[in-house]
């Protein structure tokens, strides 16, 4: 299985404010690629209903995939986003994860 | 006809079909159901023979299918060890979901009186989807059409292409038949959200 990379919370520089702690906590992404396929209707209700995300924000989402080609929809762990992009791969996204950048 | 309303009073997700409309999308759901099983989920074997033959546990490689290659993406693009280890561990039950998703179509248009071979005109198929089916249902469809829209070659705002072809060309009818499913597709999601 996947091992987690994050820093443990013990060894975080004291300097960085919490966001960034988050940001070094939290080094993968889930990425939703733009297809000819799936309706926009339908890409939006799926990142309401799995992500849990508001309507604007999965509607901002799902127009970034469909303007700029992908959007990042999630951001954790790396056994997070393994699950994030199964959940994708049910519903049909195109789905892949990467380190954070 | 052949659109997804939320009914009023039961909240149920209700179409009615004709039945040739009934009987396309059993057939449509059926190949998903026989294309998930054809090209068995198969072990890479470029290993060594003994690992190989100790390993049951799911595909490492990319299936030959473009169809497959679609329901199934590579999730890691530039690491292909990583990559191969999240097939094995979510091919399987990816396939799986997606054939009994497929076959829950099936069973409740047959539920709902679909006969086995469709003889009657004038046969009318009514379904009442709670939630759960119907979030099932739109799964699915989702399935049908990017595996019609890889063997059409579909691509972005390809429309007048489409629009153009002679009613006989055969692509046009499997193009209607995407279109079909795509809009059935877009009133579930209205239905659900309702």
């Amino acid at each position: 299985m996947a091992t987690v990379s994050a820093a443990s919370p013990v060894e975080v520089d004291p300097t960085l404010t919490p966001d960034e702690i988050t940001f070094l906590a939290k080094p993968w992404v889930t990425i939703v690629w733009n297809d000819p396929v799936n309706l926009m209707s339908y890409v939006s209700y799926v990142f309401r209903k799995y992500f849990g995300y508001s309507e604007a924000k999965a509607d901002k989402l799902m127009l970034e995939v469909h303007n700029d080609g992908k959007s990042v929809v999630s951001t954790g762990t790396r056994e997070e986003m393994e699950r994030d992009v199964q959940a994708m791969h049910e519903y049909g996204l195109w789905a892949t994860m990467e380190k954070a950048t | 006809m052949g659109a997804f309303t939320r009914h009023r009073t039961s909240r149920l997700i209700i179409a009615n079909f004709t039945g040739f409309e009934a009987d396309l999308l059993r057939s449509l759901a059926s190949q998903i159901v026989e294309l998930l099983r054809n090209e068995a989920a198969v072990p890479d074997d470029s290993r060594d023979p003994f690992e190989a033959m100790m390993d049951f546990s799911g595909p490492t490689s990319e299936p030959e299918d473009p169809v497959l290659q679609r329901l199934f993406p590579t999730a890691y693009t530039e690491d292909p060890e990583a990559a191969s280890e999240f097939r094995r561990f979510t091919e399987g039950s990816l396939r799986d979901g997606k054939a009994a998703a497929a076959i829950a179509i099936i069973d409740c248009l047959e539920e709902a009186g679909l006969p086995p071979e469709l003889e009657e005109d004038g046969l009318m198929i009514d379904v009442e989807l709670d939630e759960p089916t119907a979030e099932t249902w739109m799964r699915s469809f989702t399935d049908i059409r990017l595996a019609l829209a890889t063997r059409l070659g579909v691509e972005e705002d390809d429309e007048e292409f489409w629009y153009t072809l002679d009613d006989d060309d055969p692509r046009a009818r499997a193009h209607d038949i995407y279109e079909w499913v795509g809009l059935l597709q877009e009133t579930i999601v209205e239905a659900l959200i309702a």
